[in-house]
């Protein structure tokens, strides 16, 4: 088992690839085939450039805020990729690659950053909840969803993700630790990206690792290179199998980087260096995972410059398409998800207000 | 006097209060040393060292319940939420702790705390970052409960929360931070707690309103004189205990009442005061008074929040509905 066995607070973090995209673990090497491979580098690179260009649209004044994924498609996508369709996701809000993955629109991502409650609807069987703001509480969600997994008997497994910041929230212990009690089939993904906004994961916590606090849960847990997809997919994977046995929860630490900013209103500027920044580009995920698939002869230059030409029209068309509908909200749609049922009072608010607008017209 | 922002405000406000008196101390997630997200207690770690001014780790019910110890053991702690709609993780700790510490020891543990939250909507920010609260807070008994709508006001509010000596919610109108300049004193005055203010004298409506809604009452009050309809408009300032004898005092003078809020309807605060006034000014009113308030739902993401959010215009049309009924 690779859990528990590199405890970062002893051993070091476990890695597959290089930094240079060499295979330093041969040992562990997956054996996927070239399509899932290719299927992992593609989101990717569609999850970075999609990043990239909602951020100018929010400097053009055409999105909202918006939180890039920059650095993390890895910790994101190796997950992702061990997950079977009836598996589900308590998400947080950085998570862009993940859900692309599982088969989240980027159409309902960009909707959703985009001002519009449309965007958390998912394609029918696409077992991913809602973006969640509220810090910490995906891992009471998971906790619930796993264990009705349990009590109903489905193998189904619940993947949860939390950022290093979030750790520190209560919530994330008591998720945990009611999923290990019960020895619910729970995967806990801590995105250890440096940061929460401004605040540096030293100031957030004491251990050594992230990982290691899962031994307070009795379970195993591991810390991963973060920025390598293939060490990612395979602890997530060694994980999933456990938790599909039955044998409880996992606690993962991705230990990775945010390359942009907190969100679009964030100056990372004030509270890092560059020299940082400079430092961990060069461990960059995909690049990495590129030079991995060239060298395994599944990729090329021109493959290259062909995808990301498609997927930059498909992003600019996506978008296009959301600014031509996105914006718009029907007052009725305000009012009648509140209950399954419209109450009194809101039909009569409801009433009062249509009165209102259609005689201001 | 300079001419400052209500954010500025609030952080002089702080800075004076932490140069007159050590104990007070001052934290929150991201507050120390990038000065906060909206920049609200900026430079003030540099100042005062960073055991006074701290970031803290994202953990509410710990910034909340942290402050109540602080404040039992002989410190002034100033908690920040980063915004409204993550309260809720501390709010057992106001609850449970804060609000009936002093009750519970018949006045022995006290907690003179203040929790700093940027509130309500209009800005449109993500999921949960445009909350207004204000009914969850002010049914707790024990609890105090202030929000200012000028720069002047919330110097001079900030500083009497400070100094109360009972644990008071500070809700800041994020919305209209940067909004306006207004001369302020340079030096530390406080504005007593429980203290509405007439902030435009009327004859035929009053409305009572709090917080960044002011200044939509004020636009609509100016559509409407127009037409000759004269608006008096009440700031709450102190949402509770709130001020009886300035609203009862307006509703006797005009004989028509209008509370305008930005939060829900059914059992908000718009609803307290009604029945308030039904109590003890009953026999004055012209016509049944008016609940103009957000709706009764989730806070809409932003390309929907226009509905929810009382605009000027709306407003204007409801005082003109109010105005024409006849006793
Ligand atoms: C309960 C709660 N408190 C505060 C916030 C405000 N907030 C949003 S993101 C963030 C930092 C989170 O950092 P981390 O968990 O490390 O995740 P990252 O953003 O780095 O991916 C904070 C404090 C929130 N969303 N939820």
């Amino acid at each position: 088992m690779i859990a528990k066995k590199y405890d970062a607070s002893k051993d070091k973090q476990f890695q597959i690839l290089d930094q240079n995209g060499k295979v330093v673990n041969e040992k562990f090497e997956p054996n996927l085939p070239k399509e899932t491979l290719l299927k992992m580098y593609k989101t990717a690179v569609l999850g970075r450039s999609a990043d990239i260009k909602a951020l100018q649209y929010q400097r053009q004044g055409r999105m909202l805020t918006y939180a890039p994924n920059m650095g993390q498609e890895a910790a994101q996508i190796g997950v992702a990729a061990a997950m079977e369709p009836q598996d589900w996701n308590s998400p947080m809000y950085r998570e862009l690659n993940l859900q692309l993955y599982r088969g989240v629109t980027l159409e309902s991502v960009f909707l959703y950053w985009y001002g519009n409650e449309r965007g958390s609807i998912r394609p029918d069987g696409v077992r991913v909840l809602p973006t969640n703001i509220i810090i910490g509480s995906q891992s009471n969600l998971a906790a619930g969803l796993a264990m009705a997994s349990k009590i109903r008997k489905q193998p189904e497994v619940t993947v949860f993700t939390i950022g290093d910041g979030g750790t520190a929230h209560g919530e994330f212990y008591e998720g945990l630790n009611f999923a290990a009690t019960y020895n619910a089939p729970v995967v806990a993904v801590i995105q250890n990206n440096q940061y929460a906004i401004s605040t540096p994961v030293r100031k957030a916590s004491k251990s050594e690792s992230l990982a290691q606090k899962g031994a307070a849960f009795g379970i195993p847990f591991v810390q991963v290179d973060g920025n390598d997809m293939l060490a990612m997919y395979v602890v997530a994977k060694e994980a999933m199998d456990r938790a599909r046995k039955g044998e409880g929860p996992t606690l993962i630490e991705a230990f990775t980087y945010r390359m942009g900013p907190h969100t679009t209103s964030d100056d990372p500027s004030i509270y890092r260096t560059k020299e940082e920044e400079n430092e961990w580009a060069k461990k960059d995920p995909i690049a990495r995972f590129k030079t991995y698939l060239i060298n395994k002869g599944y990729w090329s230059e021109e493959e290259e410059a062909k995808l990301v030409e498609d997927v930059n029209n498909e992003i600019g068309e996506t978008f296009k398409k959301v600014e031509s509908y996105g914006a718009k909200v029907e007052l009725m749609e305000i009012f009648e998800h509140t209950y399954a049922e419209m109450t009194p009072q809101l039909k009569e608010q409801y009433e009062d207000m249509k009165k209102y607008l259609e005689g201001a017209k | 006097m300079a001419i400052i922002t209500l954010l500025e405000a609030i952080n002089q406000a702080l800075d004076q209060s932490m140069e007159k008196d050590n104990s007070v101390v001052l934290f929150g997630e991201d507050a120390g040393f990038e000065g906060g997200v909206f920049r609200v207690t900026a430079g003030l770690q540099k100042k005062y060292g960073e055991e006074r001014v701290f970031d803290t780790p994202i953990a509410e019910s710990a910034i909340i319940g942290s402050a109540i110890g602080m404040a039992m053991n002989g410190l002034k702690p100033v908690a920040e939420i980063q915004f409204d709609g993550f309260l809720f993780p501390g709010y057992t700790d106001l609850v449970t702790h804060a609000a009936r510490m002093r009750n519970r020891s018949r006045g022995q543990f006290t907690v003179p705390m203040v929790v700093r939250v940027p509130h309500g909507g209009g800005i449109r920010a993500l999921e949960h970052h445009s909350e207004a609260i204000e009914t969850l807070l002010g049914s707790i008994p024990g609890l105090k409960v202030v929000t200012p709508s000028t720069p002047y006001d919330a110097k001079g509010l900030l500083i009497a929360a400070i100094n109360d000596p009972d644990p008071v919610v500070f809700l800041e109108p994020k919305r209209i931070y940067r909004a306006g300049k207004q001369e302020v004193p340079a030096e530390m005055y406080e504005i007593p707690l429980g203290k509405a203010k007439v902030v435009k004298q009327g004859t035929d409506i009053t409305v009572v309103a709090w917080g960044a809604i002011v200044r939509e009452v004020e636009k609509a009050a100016k559509l409407v004189e127009a037409e000759g309809i004269s608006v008096e408009i009440v700031d709450l300032r102190t949402i509770a205990p709130y001020d009886e004898e300035t609203v009862l005092a307006s509703v006797k003078k005009t004989g028509r009442f209008m509370v305008v809020t930005e939060a829900v309807k059914s059992y908000g605060p718009a609803a307290e005061l009604i029945a308030m006034v039904n109590e003890k000014a009953f026999y004055s009113l012209e016509a049944a008074p008016v609940r103009f308030t957000g709706f009764d739902i989730t806070v809409p993401l932003a390309r929907g929040e226009h509905y929810h959010f009382p605009q000027p215009e709306r407003i204007a049309f409801e005082l003109k509905k109010l105005a024409k009924v006849r006793p």
